[in-house]
C-alpha cells in the first residue's frame, strides 16, 4: 500500500533548496514519438503498416519485415510483470537522490517487452496496466500500474515525479475576474491544493466572482502592468507551485471589422505580453523550486483558444494573439526545460461566456474547463484539448492544417 | 547449412596482460600499446613483423583501429575492429585465425584495452547504445546492474537459485584471484561477506558487480609452422562459434546464443563438456556465468544452482573456473573484459599460467558474452583451445 503524502513542514529558509537535476534527456528522433504520445496522455507504440508488428524500443525499420512506415498507434495497455529490481544507486544524480527506484521488465499483451517504472503496489509477476508519461526531462517514459486502484496510489513517489498533481501544492490563478476562476478554485481545492491565490486587476471595480471563491486568497494582479506582476511575484513567488494563466482579453472580429488597432493592442497586452510578464516575474523562481519536496514547483498552465492552431476570422484578431501566446509557450518549454517545470496548454473551443453568447452549442462550461485542467495536471500532460470543438479542431489540424485553414476561412458566398 | 571448416594449422601465442589499475591517467592508446609491446616481446617480435591487427576498445574515440595503425606505427595488410564487448576476444581470435589460414595475414596481433579515468565509466554508460538511451536509462539509470538484476530476479524465481548459489561463484573466483598477483582484488571474500554486502540493484549486491579498471590484453595468431619455427609455446583452436541477437522471441533472457551453436562447437572439436580441463566464462555478474554453465552443456537449464553446489570452482577444484579471478576479482578493463578469460586460457593450456596454473591443463573452454544493447546481451561467443600434449 502506498503511504499517503503528508503536508510538508514550513520551509526553513536557512536550508539550501535542492537544486533540480534531471534524468537522461537525450533520445533518438524515433523515440521522441513516445514523448509526443505522452504529451497527450496516449499509450501508443510503433506499429508496422506492412506487417502489423508492434515494436519497442522505437526503431527506424520494422524488426520483422524491414518496413519503414511505422506510425505510433494506440495499443492495449496491459501486460505481465516478468522481473523487477529496485535500483539503490546510480551514476545519475537525479536517480541517486531519489533512490530506491523500482523498475522492471513487462511483457506487453501487444508483443514487445518494455523496461518501465513500477508502481509500489504491484505484486511480483502480476498483470499490470501501462501508462505513458513525461518525466522531469520532458521525455516520454512508460510506467506500470496495478490493474485495480489502490489506496493513495497517486502518492507513489515515482508516479508523483512524473505527474503534476495539485495535491498539497499551492496554485496561483492569474485572473479572478474570468468566469472560469470560481470553477478552477473549486476543483483545485477538491484536488487537495493547500493554498489557492487568485489575482485581481483594478480591485476598486466590483468582482461578482469574489463571493464564489471563499477558499481563495485574492491578491492584486494586473498582467498588463509590469510593476503589479513583479510586486506579487516578490510577495508570493516563492510559494507558487502551479501557475494557471487564465487572463484573457477578447473582442470579436478580424482586421476589417475594426476601425483601428486599439482592441488588438489590448489583446496582445493581456494574452501575449501578459504571459510574458508573468513568465519573467514568476518563471525563474518556479524553475529554482522544481526539486523542493512535496510542494515543489511543477507546472505552468496556459488556457488558450484552440484557434491558436488555425485562425477563426470571426475572432481573427483575438486568434492572432492566441497564436502569439502559443508560440511563446513553446519558447517557455525550452526555457524551462532544464528545470523540469512543465508547460501545459489547455486548448478550448468557444467558452460559455458573454463574448461567445451568439454562438451555437457546444460551448465549454467553466466547470468542464476546470476539470480538464486538473486531470491534465494529474496526468502530467503538455497538451490538453478541452471540449468537443477543441478535440475536433485539433484532430483536423493534425490531419491537414491547410485543409483546416480553408474550412475556417469560408467566404460565405452562396 | 554446410559445416564450417576447421581451424587447423593456426597457433595462438604470446598471451600478455598489462596489469590492471583501478584508475589511471593513461589513454586507451597507451594501454593497447603496452599490451601489444608485451605480447611482441614475449614472442621476440618487432612491431614491423605484424601484418594483421585487430582491436577492441570502448575508449579510443575518436580513433578506431585505423587511427591506431598510424599512432602505433603499424603497417598491416589486414585490419579489424571488433566492437563486441565481452564477446570480443573469441570473435577477434576466430577472424584472425581465418586470415592466417587464408594467407591474408601471417602474424595477427589481437589487442583489447581501455582507459579508466574517474569520469570514464559514467560517460561510457551515458552513450552505450541507442536503445539504452531511448528505453533503458530513463528508468532509474541503474546501468548494467539493473539489467542483470532483472535477469537474476527472474532466474531465481524460475529455477529456485538463491543468492548463496551466485555467491559460490564470486567467492571461489576471489580465491583464484588471490593467486594472481595482478588481480585488483587482494583480500579474501567469504560467503558471509558476499551475503551481507550492500544492495546495488536488488537482488544484485556489491560482490555481484565487477570493478571498472584500466587495463589491456593481447595475444598473437600465426601459423603452427611459424610458432614452431620461433620455438613459441602455442595453443590451437579446436572450435569456435559466435551468434548475435539469438532468441529474440524470448521475453526475458534466460539463455544466450551459445545454445544455437553449441553442438557444432563440440562437434568441431570432437569432444564433450566433460573433456574440459578448465572453463573461462564471461563473468560480469555471477548469474551470467551460471547461465553459461548451462548453455555450454555442463548441466541442463535450471540446474546451474545445483551444479555450483556440487562442484569446486577453484583452480585445484573439480571444475576450475575463471582461474585468474575473472572480471569479478581481477577487474573489468572495458573491452579487455572480453579478452581476460581467453588470454588466461592460452596461458593455461600452454602451461605458462604460473601461480594460477591448473595442473596438466590441456583443453579449455572460453566463452564470451557482450553488449546489453537494451534488455539483454546481444553477442555470444565460445572457443575450445588445446595445448600440445
Amino acid at each position: 500500500m502506498t503511504n499517503p503524502l503528508s503536508p510538508p513542514p514550513r520551509k526553513n529558509p536557512q536550508i539550501r533548496s535542492v537544486v533540480p537535476t534531471q534524468p537522461l534527456e537525450i533520445r533518438s528522433r524515433a523515440a521522441v514519438g513516445l514523448t509526443a504520445c505522452a504529451a497527450e496522455g496516449r499509450f501508443a507504440l510503433q506499429t508496422c503498416v506492412e506487417c502489423g508488428t508492434v515494436q519497442y524500443p522505437p526503431r527506424d525499420a520494422c524488426c520483422n519485415c524491414l518496413g519503414v512506415e511505422l506510425p505510433w498507434r494506440d495499443i492495449t495497455p496491459f501486460g505481465e510483470l516478468l522481473a523487477e529490481t529496485t535500483v539503490q544507486t546510480s551514476v545519475n544524480s537525479y536517480f541517486r537522490e531519489r533512490a530506491p527506484w523500482r523498475m522492471g521488465s513487462v511483457k506487453l499483451d501487444a508483443g514487445p517487452t518494455v523496461l518501465c517504472h513500477l508502481h509500489g503496489d504491484i505484486e511480483p509477476r502480476a498483470r499490470v496496466k501501462m501508462i505513458n508519461r513525461l518525466d522531469k526531462a520532458g521525455q516520454g517514459v512508460i510506467m506500470a500500474l496495478p490493474m485495480e486502484r489502490t489506496p493513495n496510489m497517486e502518492d507513489d513517489p515515482i508516479l508523483r515525479a512524473i505527474s503534476c498533481d495539485p495535491k498539497l501544492r499551492r496554485v496561483l490563478i492569474a485572473d479572478g475576474r474570468n468566469p472560469n476562476a470560481p470553477a478552477l478554485v473549486k476543483v483545485l481545492k477538491d484536488a487537495g491544493a493547500t493554498m489557492i491565490f487568485v489575482g485581481e486587476a483594478e480591485s476598486w471595480r466590483p468582482n461578482p466572482n469574489r463571493a464564489l471563491m471563499p477558499d481563495a486568497e485574492i491578491l492584486p494582479l494586473d498582467v498588463t502592468d509590469t510593476a503589479s506582476v513583479k510586486e506579487l511575484a516578490g510577495e508570493i513567488g516563492g510559494k507558487v507551485d502551479i501557475l494557471i494563466n487564465n487572463a484573457r482579453f477578447l473582442r470579436p472580429g478580424g482586421a476589417l471589422a475594426r476601425g483601428d488597432t486599439g482592441w488588438a493592442r489590448d489583446e496582445m497586452e493581456v494574452n501575449y505580453l501578459g504571459l510574458m510578464r508573468l513568465a519573467q516575474a514568476f518563471g525563474p523562481g518556479m524553475c529554482a523550486r522544481t526539486a523542493d519536496g512535496v510542494n515543489s514547483a511543477v507546472a505552468w498552465v496556459n488556457i488558450l483558444s484552440v484557434n491558436a492552431l488555425a485562425n477563426d476570422p470571426s475572432f481573427g484578431s483575438f486568434c492572432a494573439s492566441q497564436a502569439a501566446a502559443l508560440s511563446l509557450s513553446q519558447s517557455l518549454r525550452g526555457e524551462f526545460r532544464s528545470s523540469g517545470l512543465r508547460v501545459m496548454n489547455v486548448f478550448v473551443g468557444p467558452t460559455d461566456d458573454e463574448w461567445h453568447q451568439p454562438l451555437p452549442p457546444p460551448k465549454v462550461p467553466p466547470a468542464g474547463l476546470a476539470r480538464s485542467v486538473v486531470q491534465g495536471l494529474r496526468d502530467g500532460l503538455e497538451d490538453v484539448y478541452c471540449g468537443d470543438i477543441a478535440k475536433e479542431t485539433a484532430a483536423r489540424h493534425a490531419e491537414n492544417p491547410k485543409v483546416l485553414e480553408r474550412e475556417l476561412t469560408m467566404g460565405g458566398a452562396g | 547449412m554446410s559445416k564450417r571448416a576447421s581451424y587447423d594449422g593456426v597457433a595462438i601465442v604470446a598471451p600478455f596482460t598489462q596489469p590492471y589499475e583501478r584508475y589511471s591517467t593513461q589513454t586507451a592508446h597507451w594501454w593497447i600499446a603496452r599490451a601489444l609491446r608485451g605480447s611482441l616481446d614475449a614472442a621476440g617480435l618487432k612491431p614491423q613483423d605484424v601484418d594483421g591487427f585487430t582491436v577492441s576498445s570502448f575508449t579510443l574515440f575518436p580513433d578506431t583501429a585505423v587511427g591506431l595503425t598510424q599512432h602505433l606505427g603499424l603497417c598491416v595488410r589486414w585490419l579489424d575492429n571488433v566492437p563486441m564487448g565481452g564477446a570480443s576476444g573469441v570473435i577477434a581470435l576466430r577472424r584472425a585465425a581465418r586470415a592466417v589460414q587464408a594467407g591474408d595475414a601471417s602474424i595477427v596481433a589481437c589487442c583489447a584495452g581501455d582507459a579508466n579515468h574517474v569520469e570514464t565509466f559514467r560517460l561510457l554508460l551515458g552513450g552505450f547504445s541507442r536503445f539504452a538511451l531511448d528505453a533503458s536509462y530513463a528508468y532509474g539509470f541503474g546501468g548494467p546492474n539493473a539489467n542483470f538484476a532483472l535477469l537474476m530476479d527472474r532466474y531465481m524465481q524460475d529455477y529456485g537459485a538463491t543468492r548463496e548459489d551466485f555467491g559460490r561463484i564470486a567467492v571461489s573466483q576471489r580465491e583464484n584471484a588471490l593467486k594472481n598477483p595482478h588481480a585488483v582484488m587482494k583480500k579474501p571474500l567469504t560467503l558471509e561477506q558476499y551475503m551481507s554486502a550492500r544492495p546495488i540493484a536488488d537482488p544484485v549486491c556489491l560482490f555481484d558487480c565487477v570493478m571498472p579498471v584500466a587495463g589491456s590484453e593481447a595475444f598473437l595468431v600465426m601459423s603452427v609452422e611459424e610458432a614452431e619455427k620461433r620455438g613459441l609455446p602455442y595453443a590451437t583452436l579446436s572450435g569456435a562459434i559466435e551468434r548475435h541477437n539469438a532468441h529474440s522471441e524470448d521475453p526475458i533472457q534466460m539463455r544466450g546464443g551459445w545454445t544455437v551453436d553449441i553442438g557444432e562447437l563440440y562437434g568441431m572439436a570432437d569432444c564433450t563438456p566433460q573433456d574440459m580441463d578448465l572453463v573461462q566464462t564471461y563473468d560480469d555478474y555471477p548469474v551470467i556465468s551460471m547461465m553459461q554453465m548451462e548453455d555450454l552443456g555442463f548441466c541442463a537449464k535450471g540446474e546451474g544452482p545445483q551444479f555450483v553446489r556440487d562442484h569446486d570452482l577453484t583452480i585445484s577444484g573439480d571444475f576450475p573456473h575463471n582461474t585468474s579471478g575473472g572480471q569479478l576479482s581481477a577487474g573489468q578493463a572495458g573491452a579487455a573484459g572480453g579478452f581476460i578469460g581467453l588470454v588466461e586460457a592460452i596461458r593455461q593450456v600452454t602451461q605458462t599460467a604460473g601461480p594460477t596454473q591448473v595442473k596438466d591443463a590441456r583443453r579449455a573452454l572460453v566463452s564470451g558474452f557482450g553488449m546489453i544493447n537494451y534488455d539483454r546481451g546481444v553477442c555470444s561467443s565460445a572457443a575450445i583451445l588445446e595445448g600440445k600434449a
